[in-house]
């Protein structure tokens, strides 16, 4: 038995194991999964002194309640999060992108996100769990994953198999931006709408639903009308597509997506603009900007040189 | 051959090879996918082998469209034909507990129970492709008088091992998800099993199927 473990006293909304995912695998229908807001999950295993691609905590709108038994470990949110850390007799506020020093009998209560959808928990150890193609993260619709695929439950216990040595506190001030217009590439089936669909598509703003998960956000808005046809013939997706079915309302897939699908595609999620795109939380207001390859390209360069600088000076 | 390479977004390539669904370039999408797959070139991190276009997605990081359109176009497919298709036979009940759209296929169709089912059991269907849901098979083609749309709501909950038709296809869920396929029996094998890591689905594009009728009895004492 291991003698360091958390457990879980509240679990939270959506609270699952993720990493960077699994690949490979799409041609048997299992999609990437893995942490929705990639950035953020790299920073939290970074301030915890964890190699980049451990497993964290990931959680949605409400995070869980965590009770921690063992010896002294750092952890650390990210995110745009409220949370709390109970130690004996004092609860202190806590922030994120600051890692904490935990130890036996120490609470992390994780409220809420703050005007977004992901958080991510890391601790400076790693759990014990149960890898499925060289992945930790759950897929909660196929069960696929540790945790036998399925999110985390009340009066759980989550062994650490080890704890890091490492015990720096670490620090860093980093700020989730917010961006109004995502950018999108032309999709393979644009000319499916008719000119007045098109411009509404690029000119007018859509609300993401209540109905969005990790498979995908729908977004409501002004009808987008087709003039060709509602169905293709099934054909693969990748995380961004934006299908648009009959009913006229875009669905943009996210990271849990089914690998296959057959309703036009008006357009692709830029990669530079994933990460925030899956913060947009429903009741957001979202409005498409056409961007052409290359630029999406480039800019998606920049933005992981970003991401590779604010992670090395933590 | 591939008829036209654009791109799917920034980070995948998609690979048109017709319009048409049919075996012959099912096939070819069949060998590319296969060929790709071995030939393992750095940054492709997936490919989706469909009717009949194959989408190569790739990390940004490690590579781009332009490289991975190179590889592709400069690709042989010809000299890795893969012979491990499999010929399976798969056990279905279409007892009244699991044919749960056998009232609305006679009435669309116009066919009695008895002749849809003459019609669908015993013969070879051809797996096009995999996907939608892990391991859901996509199989073809039904007789010209088989062919139904689908359901006009799709049910929330399709029990897992569900066999499906609509259009030319038949498909099986394999696990419980929602869908909007007309159900006419359940099989009592697991056709995905994500414990077995290096072959999950029983089920793989090539493969050919034929669906064997069993008893309620023998459905009940299958995995017995």
């Amino acid at each position: 038995m291991s003698s360091n473990y958390l457990d879980i006293i509240r679990p939270g909304i959506n609270t699952t194991f993720q990493d960077k995912g699994r690949d490979h695998l799409y041609h048997i229908g299992i999609p990437f999964s893995g942490a929705m807001d990639n950035r953020n999950y790299l920073i939290a295993n970074k301030l915890v002194n964890n190699n980049l691609d451990s497993s964290v905590i990931e959680f949605a709108y409400q995070g869980p309640h965590i009770k921690y038994s063992g010896e002294k470990i750092n952890f650390a949110v990210t995110g745009d999060v409220i949370f709390s850390i109970k130690k004996k007799d004092t609860e202190i506020e806590g922030n994120c992108y600051e890692s904490y020093q935990i130890e036996n009998g120490d609470e992390i209560n994780i409220i809420s996100t703050n005007k977004s959808v992901y958080g991510y928990l890391a601790i400076g150890g790693e759990f014990d769990l149960k890898f499925q193609w060289n992945s930790c993260s759950i897929n909660t619709k196929a069960n696929i994953g540790s945790n036998d695929g399925k999110k985390l439950d009340v009066g759980q216990r989550i062994n650490l198999k080890k704890i890091n040595s490492n015990k720096d506190i670490k620090k860093t001030s980093y700020i989730n931006t917010k961006i109004e217009n995502i950018r999108v590439i032309k999709g393979t089936n644009f000319d499916y709408f008719s000119e007045e669909g098109k411009k509404i598509f690029y000119e007018k703003e859509f609300t993401v639903s209540k109905l969005s998960d990790r498979m995908g956000m729908r977004l409501e808005g002004p009808k987008i009308d087709n003039i060709v046809n509602t169905n293709i013939k099934s054909e693969g997706l990748i995380k961004g597509v934006i299908q648009v079915p009959a009913d006229g309302n875009p669905i943009i897939m996210l990271s849990d997506h089914g690998t296959i699908g057959g309703y036009p595609k008006i357009g692709v999620v830029a990669s530079v603009d994933y990460d925030r795109l899956v913060q947009m939380s429903p009741g957001s207001k979202v409005k498409f900007k056409e961007i052409n390859l290359s630029d999406a390209e480039t800019l998606f360069k920049l933005y992981e040189m970003e991401t590779q600088n604010l992670i090395s000076q933590i | 051959m591939i008829k036209n390479i654009s791109n799917l977004g920034d980070a995948a390539l998609y690979c048109d090879f017709g319009n048409e669904v049919n075996k012959s370039i099912n096939s070819q999408v069949i060998k590319y996918f296969k060929t790709i797959k071995k030939k393992k070139f750095e940054g492709i991190n997936n490919l989706t082998p469909s009717y009949n276009k194959l989408i190569i997605s790739y990390d940004l990081k490690k590579t781009n469209f332009k490289e991975v359109k190179n590889y592709v176009e400069n690709i042989n497919a010809e000299d890795s034909i893969d012979t491990n298709s499999k010929k399976l036979e798969i056990p279905v009940c279409c007892h009244e507990n699991f044919s749960m759209d056998i009232k609305r296929l006679e009435e669309i169709l116009k066919l009695s129970r008895e002749k849809i089912l003459e019609n669908f059991l015993n013969k070879e269907y051809f797996c096009y492709m995999t996907g939608f849901i892990a391991g859901m098979p996509f199989l073809g083609d039904l007789d010209e008088n088989m062919q139904a749309q689908r359901l006009e709501t799709p049910r929330v909950k399709v029990p897992k091992g569900s066999v499906a038709l609509t259009e030319q296809f038949v498909n099986i869920y394999t696990f419980e998800s929602p869908g909007g396929w007309n159900i006419l029996g359940n099989t009592p094998l697991d056709v995905f099993d994500s414990s077995k890591e290096d072959k999950p689905n029983l089920i793989n594009p090539g493969d050919t199927v034929i669906f064997k009728e069993i008893t309620l009895d023998q459905y009940k004492n299958y995995n017995e």
